[in-house]
């Protein structure tokens, strides 16, 4: 049981700190890239969603799997 | 529908996470039923109750509400788009009109930039599967136990109103989206296709094997990734959706001041009925408030009491977590639907280029 849960903290925290490092690049490139050429900044930060969308969707498919593992898989196994 | 107990919380997701299920139950399966254990004689087409009847029936079998969900709003975008499109005119648009003239904008834009192709399918394509998967996933933020407890008094056990939690759904749609890959990738390169999936990465006649294989994996990896994109994100939200629901309920079970006169009314499993009320007079009050007709003050005082009697601190917690999240929700469920689409729409475009 005990190993259920570390292995969700695990996927969680891993997750959490690729998904941070990704976003704070690419938000920084954005501000970046909208103080060189202003006028492209409606676009850039159109393509910028779309890729923190893509970004954040390993984590937090992550996140789900965690909680089935915490709340579903756990207790089963441990009580 | 208490906390406290691991079983019954493990219960309670469960319960939310089980599609509708119609299909074959096999012959000599062991089915509970309310007089006891039956063994069915003759194959049999029935609904299933519970995970492992589902489980039973293994391929002869269908999710009824993921369908019946998905299928109505798709009926539903059908209608109000064809409805707007009769209407429009060359004046000014005015309300729902100029609402569905932005969206086909703005789809028309996204395809404008990234499909470089002819193909007169793509726009309608795009604009289909954008709202479409939108409105499977607005489903996301009704109040996770409002429908199936409303089912359930119907009589119908399970209901999962999510669409594209299901991944039979995502993937189907995924699966679409593949067929059209390949199919215009063989239209439009012709034996071109053949030389881009053979002679790709390394120009050179013994590479065919290992330029075949990276190709292969490469093109089955599209449909894969996108369809599973979308279950996961919204398998997660919804996730987080019953997990704070069951906080919620097990706050209100402990409730500070009046937390257990619903255990006295309801005995343990506190029951919809309950919530509907206190929910029905909240709103009520802030209808009144919002009328004039009694003071903010005591407005306030009045919804406190109430959510005292109802279950106290933790339920309003509960309550204010859920909005926040349904709020953060907001973004993921557009994102995640403008993520399908334009994919669909660069992979498209990636069928339809010549030579790259």
């Amino acid at each position: 049981m005990e190993l259920v849960i570390i292995a969700a903290a695990i996927m969680l925290g891993l997750g959490a700190l690729g998904a941070a490092i990704g976003m704070g690049l690419l938000g920084g490139k954005l501000i970046e890239g909208t103080a060189r050429q202003p006028e492209l900044g409606p676009m850039l930060q159109g393509k910028m969603f779309l890729l923190a969308g893509l970004i954040d969707a390993v984590p937090i498919i992550g996140v789900g799997i965690a909680m089935y593992l915490i709340f579903v898989v756990a207790p089963s196994v441990g009580a | 529908m208490a906390g406290e107990n691991p079983a019954s919380t493990t219960e309670y997701i469960q319960h939310h996470l089980q599609n509708l299920v119609y299909g074959k139950l096999p012959a000599g399966f062991e089915r509970e039923t309310e007089s006891g254990m039956e063994v069915l004689g003759a194959d049999t087409w029935t609904m299933a109750y519970g995970a492992s009847e589902a489980a039973a029936m293994g391929f002869w079998a269908i999710h009824v509400d993921s369908m019946g969900w998905s299928i109505g709003l798709g009926v539903l975008f059908c209608w109000v788009f064809r409805r707007a499109a009769v209407r429009a005119t060359t004046g000014v648009p005015s309300g729902m009109l100029n609402f569905i003239e932005m969206i086909v904008e703005f789809v028309d834009g996204s395809v404008k930039d990234s499909f470089h192709g002819r193909n007169k399918m793509v726009a309608p394509l795009a604009l289909t599967i954008f709202v479409w998967i939108f409105l499977m996933n607005l489903m996301d933020l009704l109040p996770v136990d409002l429908v199936p407890k409303l089912m359930g008094l119907a009589g119908v056990g399970y209901q999962k109103i999510v669409p594209s939690t299901d991944p039979n759904i995502t993937m189907g749609m995924a699966l679409g989206v593949f067929i059209l890959m390949i199919y215009y990738n063989i239209k439009i390169k012709g034996t071109g296709f053949v030389k881009e999936l053979t002679m790709h990465p390394f120009n050179h006649w013994a590479f065919i094997p290992i330029n075949l294989f990276m190709e292969l994996v490469g093109l089955l990896a599209k449909p894969f990734s996108l369809g599973l994109r979308l279950f996961g994100n919204m398998y997660a939200g919804e996730m987080i959706f019953i997990l704070i629901a069951m906080m919620f309920a097990a706050g209100a079970g402990t409730g500070l001041v009046f937390g257990g006169l619903n255990a006295q009314f309801f005995g343990e499993d506190t029951d919809g009925v309950f919530w509907l009320v206190i929910f029905t007079l909240v709103c009520g009050v802030c209808w009144m408030n919002l009328k004039g007709k009694i003071s903010t003050g005591k407005t306030v005082l009045l919804t406190l009491g109430l959510l005292t009697i109802g279950g106290g601190v933790f339920a309003l917690g509960g309550g204010l977590m859920q909005w926040g999240w349904a709020i953060f929700h907001i973004l993921v469920i557009t994102l995640q639907a403008f993520i399908f689409m334009v994919l669909t729409i660069v992979y498209l475009s990636m069928a339809h280029e010549e030579d790259h």
